[in-house]
């Protein structure tokens, strides 16, 4: 039995299809506790090596892509899947194309791709590409569900009563798109079965510098593209959604739309700085990468300006709270990344932990932020509940993962700086003054202090999750409700 | 700016939306990506460059699986320090037939394009089964199961699908190849044809705890090579041009 809802409020009754956004919303949840976890369990390996437990199922080259693939893919593409289907069929009154039936099979579809490809990073199925490890049987299937989406989310536009596309739905309709073709271009493999051969094996068609400029197109494109329009068409629904006003300037939607999809293709060689790669091709990243702040800015100061007049939402509402301080995170985090991709900069940065930093300031900080904001939003909604069970909950979330990010990004710029200038530091008698190893050993205090932001970060996610099992049980939580302050002259 | 109102022609059209974002996001790719097929100087020439040998690609698949890219770089940048700690900087040509490229993003442990020859190979067998024997504040995993016995039905078929992907393996190299594993992986065999094919490659048992050929051999066997092949006391900054 498929199962077909009414938006309330809504006008007209339009049947929305959300019994799959519901298991898209608890799949996302799970995964991101998956991702988060692994990923501690190896930070903590850097630390402490015995963690590796001597078993190859569990060494940290393995596992490093399961926490990389779930945290992006598995629980990035949940919250991605369940937020896209919800907004394209409000914005568009619509209900979503194929039904209930075709999402079903892009769910278990995608849940699917999530498990085969981190069962085979564990016993050592991988092409050996960061953030495109899956094997091309995985790859195919991947694209299958893929293509099963962008007809699902197109159908949805194309059947849409409003006579205007919504600019979220731009937003994933880029990231839509971008993905497919990123993900085809990059994973172009050659299976060693063809000539009796493994089954799990395959060869890239590229080789050396084709390959290496060819991995950073795809990689820094799925940041942009899969971590960042899709997530902006997030914030471009649920922070006017939520702050009760319209989005700040319509024409500065168009303009940076346009301008970040076109730029951010360009800024994948700023990863291969210095590197055998032609240097026409490492300064055009470079220049392109500067270029993309602006754009960058642009949906900040759209999201951030959305909010004038309700900033005094930010005491009362703390999902609210998430949604803003993820924006916030999303300018730093793209002030940062141009800054890195100038060469005398990242001439210091480039294979150092700073590297790392500025990721999780990227994906903790706005990704995951915008996503907690996006489920708190998602699941009374979803479930039919007037609230949700516990505000308190949900700001205790706030604190104890934003404390959890400030230790890790700090930690990491630390240990990258000071680990990049060790190994660029001479002695007063023209000596390297450290050995490699030395700088290992000189990381292991910040090591830690990273692990530990990891922890609080898994807490608040625990803690959300028990609030979403409370909440779908129907519990309201008895707590003083936030309320608005008291005007300042009515004490007097 | 009129020029804007003319937009709502395309967020109302989802066509027109689709073509206009293909559009947009193809251009940066395509201007970037396929200079790198076309300019000929993209890699450099030079002398000494050859396909793996079957027991070196071998072990270059167990360095993939084991995600050995994730903490160690293969790509060493032109900086003094650098020079000075790992070698030449690298050539594009060094890795011209890496399918696919382990140049890394990042340096938990440090960079492998030029380890080879740095270490002996029984250096090399007690750092993998245990990294803190040998260097007591290392946090490397240890790889004690590299000590199982290496499985190369496939390397005949690994080596045809290598060619197809551009690899310039001869008929003669692939009909050889488990001969030619062997022969690099045991001390007692005639190594003459052997080593006409792969010049400069790692010879001898390396994994002293079994007779069998293992994980381990081959791993070390593919180790021993990188950043060897070319010989950068002839090369000159003129004859890579």
């Amino acid at each position: 039995m498929t199962q077909a809802t009414t938006a309330l409020g809504a006008k007209e009754a339009t049947p929305y299809v959300d019994d799959v956004i519901k298991k898209f919303v608890l799949a996302a949840t799970f995964w991101g506790i998956v991702g988060f976890l692994a990923g501690d369990f190896i930070a903590w390996q850097l630390a402490f090596p015995a963690l590796n437990l001597d078993l190859e199922w569990f060494s940290f080259g393995r596992l490093r892509p399961v926490h990389t693939s779930a945290v992006i893919f598995a629980f990035g593409g949940n919250v991605l899947f369940a937020s896209s289907f919800f907004i394209v069929q409000r914005t568009s009154r619509a209900s979503l194309f194929g039904g209930s039936a075709f999402a079903h099979f892009i769910f278990w579809g995608y849940q699917l791709f999530i498990v085969l490809a981190a069962s085979g990073y564990v016993l050592g199925i991988t092409q050996g590409k960061e953030y495109a490890e899956p094997e091309w049987y995985t790859d195919l299937w991947l694209t299958i569900v893929w293509v099963c989406y962008l007809v699902a989310f197109v159908g949805t536009l194309y059947k849409r009563k409003e006579p205007h596309i919504y600019v979220a739905n731009w937003f994933f309709l880029a990231f839509i798109i971008t993905i497919a073709m990123l993900h085809l271009g990059n994973n172009l493999a050659v299976p060693t079965a063809i000539f009796g051969g493994t089954w799990w094996r395959s060869y890239e068609i590229y080789a050396g510098v084709q390959d290496a400029l060819t991995q950073w197109w795809y990689g820094h494109n799925a940041v942009g593209f899969f971590l960042t329009a899709g997530f902006l068409g997030i914030m471009y629904y649920f922070v006017p959604k939520r702050a009760e006003r319209p989005v700040y300037s319509y024409r500065l939607s168009i303009v940076h739309f346009w301008a970040l999809i076109f730029l951010y293709i360009w800024a994948g060689p700023h990863h291969l700085h210095y590197t055998a790669l032609p240097d026409w091709a490492q300064t055009l990243g470079m220049t392109f990468s500067v270029m993309l702040w602006m754009p960058s800015w642009g949906g900040m100061i759209n999201g951030l300006m959305t909010l004038s007049g309700a900033w005094d939402k930010l005491r009362t509402d703390p999902v609210i709270r998430f949604l803003v301080t993820s924006v916030a995170f999303y300018g730093m985090s793209t002030f940062e990344g141009p800054m890195m991709s100038i060469k005398a900069v990242n001439s210091l940065s480039h294979y150092t932990d700073w590297g790392i930093g500025h990721v999780h300031s990227g994906g903790l900080g706005w990704v995951a932020f915008v996503s907690f904001g996006a489920l708190y939003c998602l699941v009374p909604t979803l479930w039919r509940r007037k609230q949700l069970y516990s505000m308190r909950l949900v700001s205790y979330h706030f604190w104890i993962a934003t404390i959890g990010i400030v230790l890790y990004i700090t930690s990491m710029w630390i240990s990258g700086i000071m680990q990049g200038l060790m190994w660029r530091a001479y002695d007063n008698l023209g000596f390297l003054q450290y050995s490699f190893v030395e700088t290992v050993a000189a990381m292991h205090p910040y090591y830690i202090i990273r692990a530990i932001g990891g922890v609080l970060f898994l807490t608040g996610a625990l803690i959300m999750a028990y609030n979403f099992y409370r909440t779908i049980k129907g519990d309201v939580r008895k707590e003083a409700p936030y309320e608005a302050p008291v005007a300042a002259t009515a004490r007097g | 700016m009129s020029i804007l109102k003319h937009h709502a022609k395309i967020e109302t059209n989802v066509v027109l939306l689709m073509v206009g974002i293909l559009l947009t996001v193809i251009i940066g790719g395509i201007v970037e990506i396929v200079p790198l097929f076309t300019i000929t100087e993209t890699i450099e020439k030079v002398e000494g460059m050859r396909p793996y040998s079957p027991l070196e690609q071998e072990g270059r698949n167990i360095y993939v699986r084991e995600g050995c890219y994730v903490c160690h770089s293969q790509m060493i940048r032109p900086f003094r320090d650098e020079v000075e700690r790992y070698g030449h900087y690298s050539l594009a040509a060094e890795s011209m037939y890496d399918h696919p490229f382990q140049w890394g993003s990042k340096r938990i442990g440090p960079d492998l394009a030029r380890v080879g020859g740095k270490y002996s190979n029984d250096w090399h067998t007690r750092h993998l089964t245990n990294p803190r024997d040998v260097v007591p504040e290392s946090i490397m995993p240890t790889y004690r199961h590299l000590h199982h016995p290496l499985n190369y039905d496939d390397i005949t078929a690994n080596m045809e699908t290598l060619r197809v992907v551009g690899v310039p393996y001869t008929e003669d190299d692939i009909a050889n190849a488990k001969e030619d594993l062997v022969a690099q992986a045991t001390t007692d065999a005639s190594t003459d044809a052997f080593l006409q094919r792969y010049p400069k490659a790692n010879l001898g048992k390396k994994d002293k705890t079994t007779d069998q050929i293992t994980e381990m051999d081959a791993l070390v066997a593919y180790l021993q090579v990188l950043g060897t092949l070319v010989d950068f006391s002839t090369q000159k900054p003129d004859s890579i041009r």
